[in-house]
């Protein structure tokens, strides 16, 4: 095999920029489909009926469209009926509200988790369904579901791949440039590498978390 | 002392094996040499052609038919009729600009009929055939807009297809084009038709194609390129070169070539079409 790595050089400034936008999207949806994830996540095990009903559907039908169509949908859908968003916050909205079904799923298993008598027990003291959750059961609930979390997470961070597809610039895009001229193997094993700077630190810094969360709860 | 002999016959067997291997393998090869390319596909029993699906006029799969259609595709059922006496043994795969080299090389297609420029660089990785199309490349614009011209588009997003060498092409000419490069041509075309992009770029031909699917776009401006089109073929098989040169040399004496441009482009084909061309850009071109 013939490594070529000069394309490194001459998509340099294509690359950092791919690189930031890659990053900024990915956390900018982070936060966005955590706090989607755990509205869906209460509605779906709230006693309101239509709420209920309306969170299972937004699991149900985010959960199994693919990304591919719901950006797609997003990006020639929303121009068609005349609103012109960014390419960055098409990629935001498309990858939030993707990840949020999944994070939905794994923040309502781990409330299930905490023993319902703790709910009892703090509604029969006094605070409301929603006091109940923020002070008692998410943060329970949060330090449960961190693994899996994580891994929707580094998914999140590889999806985010999708954004190349809508001809935004992102670090596959550059990296698609390059192999039109250079050797595809060398341009795809840097592209892999760039996104492994963001998703290794991810995972360790969630591993940390879930280390010192680990010990707080022994104390 | 069991385990040793074990060993020592293990050894001898993977070593027969290998050498085997390694003659029957020169064997093939100096076979290959001798057996053209036409018994080779005869035997296979198909001729595998890459051409476009998303090309209107060139190579185009008609939603309404399902059926693929085009210049392009025309010329590749002529060259198999002729060649192999059955236009049936024509199995057409879909490329794009950004795979269809790969394709080629590792011999997943026979030749690549798909609006290819022929560029320099190009003819490093694959062979090129006589030329038989000439492309210029245009801009396509929703009718009564501004952009009239490359130097309109400072500033403006043009779509256009990746792989391709257009996006470049146009940043060599106007450096404040903002380009923005799609999975194909079809899909370049819709964000333009949903507003999302200002232009697309690439060569006249395939935006005249565009054009006629929607009457709403133009295309305008001066060429600024030359975009001679030929048919890429893989660097091992030059005896399918020389078929498709003759062949293509044989079409447009006989008029064949002509009746299909007509056919697809509504007019006669140019009498001057060069023999051999690469891509010249034209930056001076009407400022």
């Amino acid at each position: 095999m013939n490594w070529d790595f000069g394309f490194i050089q001459e998509y340099r400034t294509e690359f950092i920029d791919g690189f930031f936008l890659t990053l900024k999207v990915s956390l900018t949806a982070l936060i966005l489909s955590l706090i989607i994830g755990t509205i869906i996540a209460i509605f779906r095990i709230s006693s309101n009926k239509a709420l209920r009903a309306f969170g299972t559907s937004y699991v149900e039908f985010f959960r199994n469209t693919p990304l591919m169509v719901q950006v797609f949908f997003f990006y020639f859908g929303l121009a068609s009926i005349g609103y012109k968003l960014t390419d960055f916050w098409i990629g935001v909205l498309g990858l939030s509200i993707y990840t949020a079904a999944f994070i939905a799923e794994i923040i309502r298993a781990g409330i299930q988790t905490v023993p319902h008598g703790q709910t009892e027990a703090a509604r029969a003291s006094g605070l409301s369904f929603l006091q109940t959750m923020f002070h008692v059961v998410l943060p329970q609930a949060f330090k449960l579901v961190v693994p899996p979390m994580c891994n929707q997470f580094i998914n999140l961070v590889k999806n985010s791949s999708i954004l190349s597809v809508i001809a935004a610039q992102d670090i596959l895009y550059v990296g698609e440039q390059a192999i039109s001229e250079y050797d595809p193997f060398s341009v795809e094993l840097f592209v892999a590498a760039l996104y492994l700077i963001i998703t290794i630190p991810l995972s360790q810094g969630v591993n940390l978390l879930e280390r010192r969360w680990a010990k707080q709860g022994t104390r | 002392m069991k385990l040793k002999k074990w060993a020592i016959m293990a050894l001898s067997i993977v070593t027969a094996v290998s050498l085997a291997a390694c003659s029957s393998d020169k064997g093939a090869s100096t076979d290959a040499k001798g057996v053209g390319f036409k018994e080779k596909i005869e035997k296979r029993g198909k001729f595998i052609a890459g051409v476009k699906f998303d090309s209107n006029l060139f190579g185009f799969k008609d939603p309404a038919d399902q059926t693929v259609k085009g210049f392009e595709v025309d010329l590749m059922k002529e060259f198999t009729k002729r060649t192999f006496g059955d236009v049936n043994m024509l199995e057409l795969k879909e490329v794009t600009s950004k795979t269809r080299e790969k394709m080629l090389t590792s011999g997943e297609i026979d030749v690549i009929a798909a609006t290819m420029t022929i560029t320099p660089k190009r003819k490093e990785t694959a062979d090129f055939s006589r030329v038989y199309f000439l492309a210029g490349q245009a801009l396509l614009v929703k009718k009564g807009s501004p952009i009239k011209d490359v130097k309109d588009l400072n500033g403006k997003q043009v779509g256009t297809a990746k792989g391709a060498v257009s996006g470049k092409n146009l940043k060599a000419i106007n450096k404040d084009a903002v380009v923005k490069e799609y999975s194909n041509y079809a899909e370049a075309f819709q964000a333009l038709r949903g507003g999302i992009i200002d232009a697309v770029t690439t060569d006249d031909g395939i935006l005249a194609g565009m054009a006629k699917q929607d009457p709403n776009y133009e295309v305008v401006g001066n060429r600024f390129s030359k975009e001679p089109y030929g048919v890429a073929v893989d660097k091992k098989n030059k005896d399918l070169l020389e078929a498709m040169n003759k062949f293509l040399d044989d079409t447009i004496k006989d008029g064949t070539y002509n009746q299909l441009y007509k056919k697809w482009f509504g007019q006669d084909a140019p009498k001057d079409l060069p023999r051999d061309a690469v891509l010249e850009l034209q930056p001076g071109v009407d400022g």
